[in-house]
């Protein structure tokens, strides 16, 4: 799936929910799969005792990995061009998060159509836990 | 820190699409990939995090003969008190900001270098007291024809203490 540069306009937004009750596991795989072993992700036992918090907590790079997903299922695969975040607050296991994307401006950049998107990842409090911008290539 | 050889490979691309819970077929079937406009498997925008697997002395991960900061017999595998340690005690670095700018889609089979280059360093006051010290690295990736393929820019922080967000 791609976007069309006639099919969308400023304001038009996409959202889906990332992820259900963030398993430790699912910590555990993005580890794995990364090469990020800090224990502060997979160890309750040092990220309690010896690093105080309390408990594991999610990479923000799993969130934003997650996140980038409804991105590209908005805007199709290959089509970024930027994507940027910040990480405003941690994602602990049982999280559930919906990420949305708005589309912010619709331009032209070196003869292709160019849509700028604002990120907002919030958690089941509401809370925001990934702020961010991206843009990406659209069909003309 | 440099990485000499990151070789995009199939089934790394597939773990790490499973890991952040993306069934999408263009991150594993080639027989789908050749059908779309990429025309073969491609790693998710933010794979090229997983360079670390091929940097040698990536900190963060256990290395065979060496103390490792997280628990076994004791809630930290750390036998001599070393408070400046990567990670040990409360005041460890965490992850503030991320950002990809992608010159060109990343497929299987290509074979990456990473050049990484510090950036600017800043401090500010945290909202609950204590300094809080933000320093950015840029890390270009180049493919096999010395051609930038994605630049990242990574901003961490360390706290004086544990960061909670409530």
């Amino acid at each position: 799936m791609t976007l069309h540069a006639n099919d969308i306009k400023i304001g038009d937004s996409y959202e889906e929910e990332i992820c259900d009750n963030l398993s430790r596991t699912q910590i555990v795989m993005y580890a794995g799969a990364s090469g990020d072993y800090n224990p502060l992700h997979s160890d309750e036992i040092f990220t309690k005792e010896v690093a105080g918090y309390p408990s594991v907590f999610a990479h923000g790079m799993l969130s934003m990995g997650m996140t980038g997903r409804m991105l590209t299922n908005f805007v199709g695969d290959g089509r970024l061009k930027y994507y940027g975040v910040r990480f405003t607050a941690q994602v602990f296991p049982g999280a559930t998060l919906r990420a949305k994307a708005t589309i912010t401006d619709i331009r032209d950049e070196n003869g292709e159509k160019i849509a700028d998107l604002e990120v907002s990842t919030t958690n089941q409090e509401g809370i925001e836990v990934i702020k961010g911008k991206a843009s990406a290539r659209l069909d003309q | 820190m440099a990485i000499g050889k990151f070789p995009i490979e199939k089934s790394h691309v597939m773990m790490f699409a499973r890991s952040i819970g993306d069934s999408n077929k263009i991150y594993y079937d080639s027989e789908y990939a050749k059908q779309t406009e990429c025309g073969e498997i491609i790693a998710p925008p933010t794979f090229v995090q997983s360079s670390a697997q091929f940097d040698p002395d990536y900190f963060l991960r256990p290395k065979i003969g060496e103390e490792w900061f997280g628990s076994a017999k004791g809630p930290t595998g750390i036998t001599k008190k070393d408070s400046s340690g990567s990670g040990s005690g409360a005041g460890g670095g965490l992850h503030a900001e991320q950002h990809y700018v992608f010159h060109k889609t990343l497929k299987v089979g290509a074979v990456l270098t990473a050049e990484v280059k510090p950036g600017k360093t800043w401090e500010k006051e945290g909202r609950k007291g204590g300094k809080l010290k933000f320093s950015e690295t840029v890390t270009e990736y180049r493919d096999q024809d010395g051609e930038l393929v994605v630049t990242a820019t990574g901003v961490g922080v360390r706290t004086e203490r544990p960061a909670t967000s409530n």
